[in-house]
């Protein structure tokens, strides 16, 4: 369903709000799981015959469980500050994007049988009996969230539209209703360890063909070891940095710095995989046995600290839920924080003066930086609030000489999603993933007419391949994401390194502050 | 006849307002949140998240980020309206104490401060598309109310005014469960039926977002999921 017939939405200001366009994105919807899709994550095959007590029942038990899930429906006064805040309803203008409309979707059910108002006058509330079109409604309209949580920010009780999308995807799983990427990934995950099903010997290949190309390029031998028992430092990172463009970069570029820090650490193919999609499809249970190959990968190591790579969904399940859902992790090196993010790495080592950067090898980049926003909204960096803004732009800073932020108000906090986050990167929206990128792009098309932008900086796996895929229809090079890690493998000069850049020209090495 | 009608509203409705909003905050209270979801940047304190919170319930904080239109309706709507409700402490105390005295006039104009932000409120969800699309019988039915009460009560106060001390009396009497006389005019009866009724409704409706508001997890936790492991009891029991 790649719609051909994408009509890129032309917007003035990234925030311009749209006149509604009732039932635009109607029907839209990702390819629904399969048995062999669902049912390795215990989940029922297909629509099951008592689909609609199977689905109440699964909604009073989040209720139950889930302190969110329960105020959340209870206490919007639909005073609709959220109402323009999501970039999927910027890009499409259909009502039901907005957030308190995409709440209303479950809520409206949730009154229906579970309030006293719902159950005797629905009509005053707008509860609405559940019929297996509202089913499908809610398949449509809650994967057309990234769980980006910006309406969270903005809403005065801090309603986080993100927990209610999580909730609705694990009743519909529940009653049968899987979505095909997000469950054949984790499927993937269970049975060879990331998800790119990509096995152990094709990994140490991969990590060998890229300790040759930083030979290649440095002169200098630069080792990404796998599976090595007694190293310090475990890395976790998203199996796209094992071959995707520009994430591989990336990766290389947390080699070199590990490489001058003269630190030992290890990639584990067991635990190749830092994404948890289990946090997509909204289901505990599944996102807690992903995270337990983490646990389980360390222990077996033997490592005394675990680093996260670049991504934002993973950053945010090893930030705030790892500790919960495979914690306590007591066996570990105390002294450093558990996880640790690889900017946070990377941010001390620059601190110390460890790393030999020239900045001037990023000179043909003019830079901007996309916050990604599982980094922005629901996670910390450093070791006080906001540093999930500051590191990574410091990084850059001491890296790359030319540098502009967006405006403030699609930044830090306040950042725009990608358009393909929340287990949405999958083709059979790509539709969705074009327009809801338009307020982005629109941003970054802004700070290109001042200055003159050609790139774009994200620490984010599923942001750099949305990026990849959007950036040419809004008039960018598909190579004009970077990862940031990219950016300092740029620049970094390696102990024994021959800078042959020119013989008669030295590059100039800057020091970083 | 119609005091012992009202004197039964009355008591009903303070029953049902307390005893539902005990039942549904010990039901907020006794959900876990199973995961750490403080929107960030979030404090890394208790005392940070206090403070948070107040700046929220005080100043709108998030609301006025988010759209300062509603926000300025909102806001003072609501901080009219606790100047209004101090003010009519003095009915439900025998002795005025000098503070509340004071408070009288600013209780007074703050009457009008709140059916302005209501009007502006009720007005959005004509006007505004995107408003008009999420309203409901509901949202318009809880403004009507809102502002009945506002309007019959600064009707009485400039307009026509009713036996207030004879309003007083019966009010005494109801918190010591005697039925007093009340005064019959029209509008006070409209400005206390009303009352019953947003008593009565309060612990069903949206209004509930006054106590729910301290429950919420994204405004409530503390940023510090590495330093402590917090884990719901339902969770811990897949531990073992
Ligand atoms: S901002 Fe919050 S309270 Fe207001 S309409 Fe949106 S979700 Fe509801
Ligand atoms: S979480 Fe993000 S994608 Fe989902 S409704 Fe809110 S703003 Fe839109």
């Amino acid at each position: 369903m790649a719609a051909p017939e994408t009509v890129i939405p032309e917007l003035e200001h990234a925030l311009d709000v749209p006149c509604l366009r009732p039932g635009a994105m109607e029907g839209l919807q990702p390819f629904v799981a399969k048995p062999e899709h669902n049912e390795p994550l215990g989940f029922p095959g297909e629509l099951v015959p008592d689909w609609k007590e199977k689905a109440l029942e699964k909604m009073a038990e989040l209720a139950d469980k889930n302190r969110g899930f329960r105020v959340y429906l209870d206490m919007c006064v639909k005073c609709g500050a959220c109402t323009d805040k999501c970039h999927y309803f910027i890009g499409t203008g259909d009502p039901k994007n907005m957030p308190v409309a995409r709440q209303d979707l479950l809520r409206s059910v949730y009154r229906r049988y579970f309030t006293f108002a719902g159950k005797y006058f629905p009509w005053l509330v707008g509860a609405r009996d559940l019929t297996e079109d509202v089913l499908y409604e809610w398949y449509s309209y809650y994967h057309q969230c990234s769980q980006c949580r910006r309406c969270s920010v903005f809403c005065p009780y801090g309603i986080d539209t993100a927990e209610i999308t999580m909730a609705a995807r694990d009743i519909l799983a529940h009653v049968g209703i899987g979505q095909k990427y997000s469950n054949e990934i984790i499927g993937k995950v269970y049975k060879i360890g990331n998800n790119l099903g990509l096995p152990e010997p094709a990994l140490a290949n991969t990590l060998e063909g890229l300790e040759e190309d930083i030979e290649e390029e440095t002169g200098v031998t630069v080792r990404l070891p796998l599976d090595e028992k007694g190293a310090d430092i475990l890395l976790v990172t998203p199996s796209a940095d094992f071959f995707a463009e520009p994430h591989v970069d990336g990766l290389m570029g947390y080699a070199k710095v590990f490489h001058e820090a003269g630190v030992s650490w290890t990639i584990s193919s067991y635990a190749s995989e830092a994404a948890n999609f289990g946090m997509f499809i909204g289901n505990y249970e599944n996102m807690r046995q992903i995270s337990l190959r983490i646990r389980k990968a360390a222990q077996d190591l033997g490592v005394k600290r675990i680093i996260f790579g670049e991504c934002g969904h993973a950053w945010r399940v090893a930030y705030s839920f790892l500790n919960t859902l495979a914690g306590p992790f007591d066996f570990l090196d105390q002294n450093y924080p558990v996880p640790q993010h690889i900017l946070d790495f990377t941010w001390g080592e620059i601190q110390k003066g460890t790393l030999k950067l020239d900045k001037s090898r990023n000179d043909h980049i003019n830079l901007t930086y996309h916050d990604s926003c599982n980094v922005a909204r629901a996670s910390r960096i450093g070791d006080y609030p906001g540093s999930q803004f500051e590191i990574p732009r410091n990084v850059i800073r001491a890296v790359c000489n030319n540098y502009h932020d967006m405006d403030r108000d699609t930044t830090h906090e306040s950042t725009l999603c990608c358009g393909g986050g929340g287990g949405l990167l999958t083709d059979d929206l790509t539709d969705l993933r074009i327009k809801g990128a338009a307020p982005r792009m629109t941003a970054m098309q802004k700070l290109t007419e001042e200055h003159g932008t050609t790139h774009l900086a994200a620490i984010c796996a599923i942001c750099k391949s949305q990026f990849t895929k959007v950036l040419p229809k809004y008039g960018y090079e598909m190579d004009a994401i970077l990862s940031v890690h990219q950016l300092v493998s740029n620049a970094v000069i390696l102990t024994g390194q021959e800078t042959q850049e020119d013989a008669g020209e030295p590059a100039e090495a800057a020091q970083a502050p | 006849m119609l005091s012992v009608i009202y004197a039964i509203l009355f008591w009903a409705a303070a029953v049902i307002l307390v005893a539902g909003l005990g039942l549904r905050i010990a039901r907020y209270a006794r959900t876990p949140a199973p995961l750490k979801i403080p929107t960030t940047p979030a404090p890394m304190t208790r005392s940070g998240v206090v403070l948070r919170m107040a700046r929220e319930i005080v100043f709108f904080e998030s609301l006025f980020k988010s759209n300062k239109w509603i926000w300025l309706f909102g806001w003072t709507f609501h901080m009219g309206m606790w100047l209004v409700l101090i003010r009519h402490i003095r009915y439900f105390t025998h002795d005025i104490p000098g503070w509340l005295a004071l408070a009288q006039p600013f209780g007074t104009y703050a009457g009008f401060a709140m059916l302005a932000g209501l009007l502006g409120l009720w007005a959005r969800r004509f006007l505004v598309e995107r408003i008009r699309y999420i309203s409901g019988p509901s949202d318009h039915l809880m403004l009507a109310l809102l502002v009945a009460i506002s309007g019959s009560g600064l009707m009485m106060r400039f307009v026509v005014h009713t036996d207030i001390v004879a309003v007083k009396v019966f009010m005494l009497g109801l918190l010591r469960l005697r039925i007093e006389t009340l005064p019959t005019e029209p509008i006070l009866l409209v400005h206390l039926g009303c009352v019953a009724i947003l008593m009565i409704v309060f612990p069903i409706s949206k209004l509930m977002h006054a106590p729910a508001v301290f429950f919420s997890p994204t405004r409530n936790q503390v940023d510090n999921p590495r330093e402590q492991r917090h884990l719901a009891p339902w969770a811990a029991k897949l531990e073992q």
